[in-house]
């Protein structure tokens, strides 16, 4: 195997911090190995700066396998680059060439604000579960595992949703800044399965809700799923709507009853 | 010297864990809200901890280093999760799935922590299922499972090759209930430098924010440690970046003995390094082996594309050593046996620094879409890493570092020699000896935070009823605070011309090579003096750009960087001393003529539990003696 190497120009948001104002830098970087991962390329970049005495980029990773949702960059325009159902991690550089030049930018999203250069704050994310994703099962009350079977054909669709990973490229790429591709994969994950179905409606309702506080609304672009790295499919808006309409509806007759 | 009291209850091992919950002391549910516990990490074990004592109605504060608990590692987890439900009445059981996990961990494990972990996981299965983790099923709707190496029988539940995301976000998801039910407190981007003890207990932890410097203290009636293993030690391994031993390290410095710590697994199955600037390994789940064949060309220096070699050519040495369990040995024995074949120069790749996992049988005898349904996206991840498609060509593996046994010595309530510090999941030393089963990770942490600790800390509890907390302005905790800003201070004014990781590169290579696959004296010896002279460098040529009170992230990897110097020289000091070869610690000195791992039960059937001693001063080795009163000590065999 012969090993090529890329010369390339880097174009990178740097902003020192929240509510600092930020701005584009170019970096040369030459001696690229095709078989570094892209985040391989930017810890050669941080080091080369180091080195120089100039403060390192920040960027968000961990387990650089594709599974943690920590990296996720705006690579010249798109969330997480090029390569589809790839998240930033497991780019490699041989899908580049040399000479490319490469913009690098943070998510853009209003609910995901900066903390410095390609770091975002995330946590709206978490509020949308804390409103719902679960089912509620206090440890030690469960029934035995196998006393309700799961067809394999709703297990794998239950499965195919909550292989989300959270990383926020969904919102990085829609338009509107909507997060209804990361809260229909959970919901959808959750209101397939049998052991979902007791709080269904109220799930879907606070979920959406709660996304709502924080994130634009959908206009079913589709760009979502496009940029997901997990290929996660806009069906599961379609279901998470439904339901919410059901919810509504139930609601008005259990208004009634009272 | 401390005095190591493994408390395990009396009676027959099958009723301890019964017994013991009956006479550990309770505390009344109108009572709970008035204890206050930390749980630090939110993986499997933190997350599920946090979100039990939640349930409980305890008052839990959780912190995480992550931007979201979503993000632990224990996120990548791939393969599976064992549980003794015997669903394929293929002779499995409580006690043959404890029997396992005691003779595959080569017998360097407490019998009753074991016993325990068996029983319990079953429960887990029924928790994880309610909880909505889609785990793999047949098509009549029920659970499927599949083996693992070190097992003769299907026992591990799976979710394609993502049960450890799925579990982690079944765990997190109850957290997350718990958090908007006002039980639990969540502090994310947290980082915690100190264990804070006062009159020998734990009475909290101090804290630096990732994004704003911030340092701040948090008291408590109990602490809960759940912060992973320390595998980034070498370096490079399968850990994620961030995995780190700080908080266990700083807990150890403040008394909490560390046990074992040479213990450490190199998984057999991963993707060889391609060049200098590699930052990760990546793992290529263990499962694999149930339908990928291992094989060396039979030739030295066979440069032939894989394809081209016939099969009279090739060599499947585990199939030809071990026919009894053939690809499925352990770990350990699968990680040596490439280490051998590598090291003899029949490695393959441009590098010569693997061996083939070949999917061509497998493929031909459960067609391509069986194969695909099974492992679809470990291949699909090994085409992006290496641009190889393993459906066509093999895949080219070689062992890394995994996962670390080691970790604080605690009871059998999981309590640590700090009374009041709890440690759980793989931060801690207890279940897996000297070598872990695979798929036993996920059920150890789900185990001990769903199931062992939400027992074993409210009998610690109890006993403080009406007792304040440390007050967080304590002296006690002002001098800790002061401690870490000093430190923090420390690194940034070294002002040299070093990377953080540039050293901690190199220090992870002495590591690897002399204290990984194969050890000596000679080599560990080497690696202690030569990581001491590193240490200097670190002190004195450190480069850390930037200031304290915004995000740092070389900042942060200098604090991880700095224990994990302290940690490595315990672990070569560990590797040492014990004088046999077990599990994961091969000493060269101590193996067979075919070059099987001799253990030496009469001298060190015991876990080694070191305490510090100040810096700079020889740590103090204290042992636990192990017995093993049912599954009887023997030679591993798995021929």
């Amino acid at each position: 195997m012969t090993q090529r190497t890329l010369d390339l120009k880097l174009r990178i948001w740097r902003q020192a911090g929240p509510s600092a104002t930020g701005a584009i830098v170019d970096y040369d970087v030459p001696g690229v190995s095709e078989d570094m991962s892209f985040l391989e390329m930017l810890d050669l970049l941080n080091e080369r700066l180091i080195a120089r005495g100039e403060e390192p980029v920040a960027f968000e990773h961990d387990c650089r396998e594709g599974i943690c949702g920590s990296c996720g960059l705006m690579i010249n325009g798109q969330a997480h680059g090029p390569q589809l159902g790839t998240a930033t991690c497991q780019l490699h550089m041989r899908k580049f060439k040399t000479g490319d030049v490469i913009a690098i930018e943070p998510w853009r999203a209003a609910a995901f604000p900066v903390v410095r250069d390609l770091v975002v704050n995330r946590s709206a994310l978490d509020r949308i579960i804390e409103a719902g994703g679960y089912i509620s099962v206090t440890a030690g009350a469960a029934p035995e595992a196998n006393i309700i079977p799961v067809p394999k054909t709703v297990a794998d669709a239950a499965f195919d949703a909550a292989a989300c990973i959270g990383c926020g490229a969904c919102v990085a790429a829609c338009p509107n800044g909507a997060a209804q591709l990361f809260t229909a994969a959970k919901v959808a994950h959750l209101n397939l399965l049998p052991q979902g179905q007791a709080e269904r409606y109220a799930r879907t309702e606070a979920m959406v809700e709660r996304m709502e506080e924080f994130f634009g609304s959908c206009t079913l672009h589709g760009e979502c799923e496009a940029a997901c790295p997990k290929r996660i499919s806009l069906d599961n808006i379609i279901v998470m709507n439904g339901d919410y309409i059901r919810a509504k509806f139930r609601n008005r007759r259990l208004a009634a009853r009272r | 010297m401390i005095t190591l009291d493994p408390a395990v209850p009396e009676g027959p091992i099958e009723d301890k864990w019964d017994t013991h919950k009956f006479e550990m002391k309770l505390v009344a549910p109108h009572n709970r809200r008035r204890f206050e516990v930390i749980v630090v990490g939110t993986g499997l074990a933190g997350a599920a901890a946090a979100a039990t004592l939640g349930e409980l109605g305890y008052k839990v504060k959780a912190f995480t280093f992550h931007d979201s608990p979503r993000r632990a590692h224990s996120i990548a987890a791939q393969g599976g999760i064992n549980a003794a439900k015997n669903y394929r009445g293929d002779g499995d059981s409580v006690y043959r799935l404890f029997y396992d996990t005691v003779k595959g961990g080569d017998f360097r494990a407490r019998e009753a922590n074991v016993y325990r972990l068996a029983q319990l996981s079953v429960d887990i299965i029924d928790q994880c299922v309610a909880l909505g983790v889609p785990f793999a099923r047949e098509y009549g709707g029920l659970l499927d499972t599949r083996s693992f190496g070190g097992a003769q029988v299907s026992r591990t539940f799976y979710a394609r090759g993502q049960t450890g995301q799925q579990l982690l976000l079944g765990a997190y998801s109850a957290l997350a209930r718990q958090i908007e039910a006002g039980n639990v407190e969540i502090f994310a981007r947290s980082e915690m430098l100190d264990v804070v003890v006062k009159d020998g207990r734990a009475a909290g932890i101090v804290v630096r924010n990732l994004h704003t410097g911030r340092i701040s203290s948090h008291s408590a009636h109990a602490v809960l440690l759940c912060t992973g293993g320390y595998g980034n030690v070498f370096y490079l391994s399968t850990n994620a970046k961030a995995s780190n031993a700080t908080a266990i390290w700083r807990a150890h410095k403040k008394g909490a003995a560390f046990a074992n710590p040479c213990f450490t697994q190199i998984h057999p199955t991963c993707i060889p390094a391609s060049d200098e600037f590699q930052s990760k390994l990546t793992l290529m789940s263990e499962s694999l082996r149930n339908d990928g064949r291992i094989w060396v060309p039979a030739e030295f220096d066979d440069l032939r594309p894989p394809n081209q070699i016939p099969e009279p050519e090739r060599d499947y040495y585990l199939e030809r050593r071990y026919p009894a369990f053939g690809n499925l040995v352990p770990r350990d024995v699968a990680s040596r046996a490439a280490k051998l074949e590598v090291d003899k120069g029949r490695g393959v790749g441009p590098l010569k620094n693997g061996v083939y996992l070949d999917f061509k049988t497998g493929i031909e005898r459960l067609g391509r879409h069986a194969i695909e349904e099974r492992y679809g996206n470990l291949f699909e991840m090994y085409e992006r890493i290496t641009g190889e498609d393993p459906y066509a060509v093999p895949m080219r593996i070689y062992p890394a570092v995994h996962y670390t046994m080691g970790g604080l010595w605690v009871d059998y309530n999981l309590m640590s020699t700090i009374p009041g510090l709890f440690v759980g999941g793989e931060a801690n030393f207890s279940d897996h000896g000297a070598n872990r089963l695979g798929a036993s990770a996920l059920m150890q942490g789900l185990a001990d935070g769903y199931f062992v600790l939400p027992y074993t800390v409210p009998n610690y509890l109890a006993g403080m009823l009406g007792q304040a907390v440390v007050p967080d302005d304590d002296p006690v905790f002002r001098i800790a605070e002061a401690d870490v800003a000093e430190k923090t201070k420390r690194y940034l004014a070294t002002g040299g011309t070093r990377s953080v990781d540039d050293l901690h590169r190199e220090m992870g290579r002495i590591m690897w090579d002399n204290c990984g696959m194969a050890r000596s004296k000679e080599g560990l010896e080497k690696a202690i003096s030569e990581i001491t002279a590193l240490r200097a460098d670190f002190d004195r040529d450190l480069r850390v750009l930037g200031s304290a009170d915004t995000l740092n992230q070389s900042l942060e990897k200098a604090g991880r960087v700095d224990d994990f110097f302290d940690l490595a020289v315990l672990t070569c000091r560990d590797a040492l001393h014990r004088e046999e070869s077990c599990g994961g610690h091969f000493r060269v000195e101590h193996q067979s003529e075919d070059g099987e791992a001799l253990r030496d039960d009469d001298r060190f059937a015991y876990a080694a539990a070191w305490e510090y001693a100040g810096p700079g001063a020889e740590p103090i080795l204290n042992k636990e003696p192990l017995t093993f009163d049912h599954v009887h000590l023997a030679q591993r065999s798995y021929k």
